[in-house]
C-alpha cells in the first residue's frame, strides 16, 4: 500500500473525485495557477482547466455563496477557505444558508457542498493563521463537520464529503500536511461520515480526540506503554454528527476519559463529548472526565514561547494521560 | 381582435414585441397580486394569520421583469415582496395561501418559513431566507453552473434598496462581473429599508454601482411595467449572449408598511404615502390598456369578479388545509432522515 503525506491524500481525493464526476469543481483564492497557498490544489488546474479549478476574487462570502448556488443547481463544488481564520465572512452563508436549505425548503432543495478549511497552529501563524474554529460551527444542525487526522481518513472523508448530499465542512489540519504520513490504498474508497475510529487499543485510560493532537497522543501512548500504562485512543474523525455509540464504547473500555483538542476548552467539542458520557454512563466512570485543550484566549501569538505555551505537544498530553491513569 | 386597430398606430407594447393578450395577462397578474396582498393584510388584521410582508406598489416592476424572462427555463431567486413575480412564473393563489396559513402542503417550505419566503424546484424558484441578500451569491452560483454546463438559462435575482448595501450584493456582483455570468440583478428600490429612507441608506445611485463591477446598471421607472420589460429584455439578451450581468434598479415606492408588524407613520407622513399612491403603476397601466382600446370597465369588472372568486377559493383552501404534524419539524435536517416514516 502506498504511503503518502496528509496533504497529498487531500489533493488525490480531489483529483479522483474530479475525474469521477465532471460536476465536481474547486473554487477559492489562489487555488488555480498557484495551486493553493499550501499546494493543496497543485496540478489540478493543468489537468482540469481553469473553469473547474476556479481562482476567485478575495471574498469568502461570495466563494461560499456562489458554491451554494451551484450546489443547489446540482454541481458538486469544493469551496476552499484559504485559512479557517478567514472563513468568518462566509459564516452567514454557511449557517443561515447552506445548513438550512434542505430544512427550510421541506426537502425540495439541497446543498451538496464541501467547504475545505485549514485549521490549527504551531506554524508561527499568529492570531489569524492558527485558529481552530470548530466550535463556531459545531452545534449547527444541517451541517456535517469532519476533521481527519490520518492520510487514509483525509482522502476517504473528503471523497465521502464530495458525494454527500448535504453540506460538509472539512477541517484539514495545516500542521498535519507534511507531518503526518501513512498508508493510502490505491483503490477507490470512502470513510463514512459520523463514524469514529479506534487508533489504538488499551485498557487503562481512554483518550478521545481529533486532528493534530492525535499525533502527540499516539507518541505519548507508545511511551506510556513502556511504563505499563495502556491507552485506548479514539479518533472522532467526524465532529458532526458525533459517533455517540463509538465514543461511549471507547469510554466504557477503561472508565477513565481524557478529551483532547487544540480549540480552546470553554464551549469546545470536548464539553459535548463529556456531557454525552456523563448522561449515558456516569456510574461506569472510575475518574472525573478530564479535558486538555487550548487555553481560553482569543488565539495563539506568533512569538515562539507564547505559541509553544498555547500548543499541545507530546509532553503535555503524556502528563495529562499519566495523571488520569494514576487517578 | 385588436390587430387591425394596432396596425393603424403601433402601441408601445406592440413595439416591444408584446401581444395584446400578453399585456392583458400582465395586468391581470398585477391586479391579482394586489388583491392577494390586500387579502393578506385583512386576514392578518382579523387574526387568521400571524404575519404578512407586503409587496404593494411593486407589482408593475415584478410583472414587467417576469414577462421578459424565459419562463420555460430561467432560474429565479425572488425576495420576500415578489408575489406578483411568483404568480407570473406559475405559483398559484392556492399555493400562496397554503404558504400564508403555514400549511403542510405549502410548496415553498411546508409551512416552516414565514410567508413570502419563496421556493419551488418545480417552478425553478430557488429557496430563500430572511437574512437579506444572501440570495445574490446563490444566483451567481446558478449562473456559474449555467456557464460551466453550457446551458441556455439565465438567472434572475431580486432584492431591496437596503440589500444593495450588504456585502453579499457587492461580492456577488463582482464575482459575476469577473466571470461575465448570465445573471440579472434587479433591485426593487422602494425607498425604504423598514424605516430608514433611501437617503440614509445609499450615498449615490444604486444603478451606478454596477459600473464598479464592470457591467451596465440601469435605473428604470418601476411603476411602468413596459419600461421594466424593455430594460429586462435587453438584460436577458446580454446575459444569454455571453456579455454578462446587468443591474436593473427599478424605482418605486413601498405603499404598505414594511410588514404587518410595522407602524409606518412613525417615520413617514400620510401625505408622502398618498402622493406616491398617485404614481401607482396599476391604475396607470389600466388607463394605458383602455387608451389602447383593448380594455374597458366591463372587462375590468369581470376580471375583478374572477380574481375575487379565485381568492375566496384559495383563502378557504388555505385556511382549511391541515397544518404539518408537530413532529414534522424533526425531519429534513439531512437527507434520508425521514426514512421509514409514512405520510408527509
Amino acid at each position: 500500500m502506498p504511503k503518502m503525506d496528509y496533504i497529498d491524500a487531500i489533493r488525490l481525493a480531489m483529483k479522483e473525485e474530479m475525474e469521477r464526476d465532471e460536476d465536481v469543481f474547486v473554487l477559492g483564492e489562489d487555488v488555480g495557477y498557484k495551486g493553493g497557498v499550501f499546494t493543496t490544489t497543485k496540478g489540478l488546474l493543468d489537468q482540469f482547466g481553469e473553469e473547474r479549478v476556479l481562482d476567485t476574487p478575495l471574498a469568502e462570502s461570495a466563494i461560499v455563496g456562489t458554491a451554494i448556488g451551484a450546489a443547489m443547481y446540482g454541481m458538486r463544488p469544493i469551496a476552499e477557505m484559504q485559512y479557517s481564520d478567514f472563513m468568518f465572512p462566509a459564516t452567514n452563508q454557511i449557517i443561515s444558508e447552506a445548513a438550512k436549505i434542505r430544512y427550510r425548503s421541506n426537502n425540495d432543495w439541497n446543498c451538496p457542498l464541501v467547504i475545505r478549511a485549514p485549521i490549527g497552529g504551531g506554524i508561527f501563524g499568529g492570531l489569524y493563521h492558527s485558529q481552530c474554529p470548530e466550535s463556531v460551527f459545531f452545534g449547527t444542525p444541517g451541517l456535517k463537520i469532519v476533521a481527519p487526522y490520518t492520510p487514509y481518513d483525509a482522502k476517504g472523508l473528503l471523497k465521502a464529503a464530495v458525494r454527500d448530499p448535504d453540506p460538509v465542512i472539512y477541517f484539514e489540519n495545516k500542521k498535519c500536511y507534511k507531518l503526518v504520513n501513512g498508508d493510502v490504498p490505491e483503490e477507490d474508497y470512502t470513510v463514512p461520515i459520523g463514524k469514529a475510529n479506534v487508533l489504538r487499543e488499551g485498557d487503562d485510560i481512554t483518550v478521545i480526540s481529533y486532528s493534530l493532537p492525535l499525533h502527540f497522543i499516539m507518541e505519548a501512548a507508545a511511551e506510556l506503554e513502556e511504563e505499563g500504562i495502556t491507552a485506548h485512543v479514539l479518533d472522532l474523525r467526524s465532529l458532526q454528527p458525533l459517533d455517540k455509540e463509538g465514543l461511549l464504547a471507547a469510554a466504557r473500555r477503561t472508565g477513565k476519559v481524557l478529551i483532547v483538542h487544540e480549540d480552546n476548552k470553554f464551549g469546545g467539542i470536548g464539553g459535548e463529548v463529556s456531557a454525552i458520557i456523563a448522561e449515558e454512563m456516569l456510574y461506569e466512570l472510575d475518574a472525573p472526565i478530564m479535558r486538555l485543550c487550548g487555553p481560553d484566549v482569543p488565539a495563539m501569538p506568533i512569538n515562539p514561547p507564547g505559541e509553544k505555551f498555547f500548543m499541545l505537544n507530546k509532553d503535555k498530553v503524556k502528563e495529562a494521560m499519566k495523571r488520569l491513569a494514576v487517578y | 381582435m385588436s390587430q387591425s386597430e394596432s396596425a393603424v398606430q403601433q402601441t408601445k407594447h406592440a413595439a416591444l414585441g408584446l401581444t395584446d393578450e400578453q399585456v392583458l395577462e400582465m395586468y391581470k397578474v398585477m391586479v391579482t397580486a394586489r388583491r392577494y396582498d390586500e387579502r393578506c393584510l385583512l386576514l392578518q388584521r382579523a387574526g387568521k394569520i400571524k404575519f404578512h410582508v407586503s409587496g404593494i406598489g411593486q407589482e408593475a416592476a415584478q410583472v414587467g421583469a417576469a414577462f421578459a424572462l424565459d419562463r420555460e427555463q430561467d432560474y429565479y431567486l425572488p425576495y420576500y415582496r415578489d408575489y406578483a413575480f411568483v404568480l407570473s412564473v406559475g405559483m398559484t393563489l392556492r399555493e400562496l395561501m397554503l404558504c400564508l396559513f403555514s400549511k403542510v402542503d405549502d410548496p415553498n417550505s411546508g409551512g416552516r418559513q414565514m410567508p413570502g419566503h419563496f421556493g419551488s424546484k418545480r417552478l425553478r424558484i430557488v429557496t430563500g431566507s430572511s437574512p437579506v441578500t444572501t440570495q445574490v451569491p446563490h444566483a451567481v452560483g446558478f449562473a456559474l453552473a449555467a456557464k460551466m454546463k453550457r446551458k441556455d438559462f439565465v438567472t434572475f435575482v431580486t432584492f431591496g434598496d437596503g440589500s444593495s448595501n450588504q456585502g453579499d450584493f457587492h461580492e456577488g456582483a463582482n464575482m459575476a462581473g469577473v466571470h461575465k455570468l448570465p445573471v440579472i440583478f434587479m433591485c426593487e428600490n422602494n425607498q425604504y429599508a423598514i424605516s430608514v429612507p433611501l437617503h440614509k441608506q445609499v450615498g449615490g445611485q444604486i444603478a451606478d454601482r454596477a459600473i464598479g463591477y464592470g457591467f451596465p446598471g440601469v435605473a428604470v421607472d418601476g411603476n411602468d411595467p413596459l419600461e421594466v420589460y424593455r430594460v429586462m429584455k435587453e438584460a436577458r439578451a446580454r446575459a444569454a449572449s455571453g456579455e454578462g450581468p446587468t443591474l436593473v434598479e427599478t424605482v418605486m415606492y413601498r405603499l404598505s408598511p414594511h410588514s404587518t408588524s410595522d407602524e409606518d407613520l412613525a417615520y413617514r407622513t400620510k401625505e408622502e404615502v398618498d402622493a406616491n399612491r398617485d404614481k401607482d403603476g396599476i391604475p396607470k397601466f389600466r388607463q394605458y390598456l383602455i387608451d389602447c382600446g383593448i380594455w374597458n370597465e366591463e372587462r375590468e369588472a369581470e376580471m375583478l369578479q374572477e380574481i375575487k372568486a379565485a381568492l375566496d377559493d384559495a383563502t378557504k383552501f388555505g385556511e382549511q388545509a391541515p397544518f404539518p404534524e408537530p413532529e414534522d419539524i424533526l425531519y429534513h435536517v439531512y437527507a434520508g432522515d425521514d426514512e421509514g416514516r409514512g405520510g408527509h
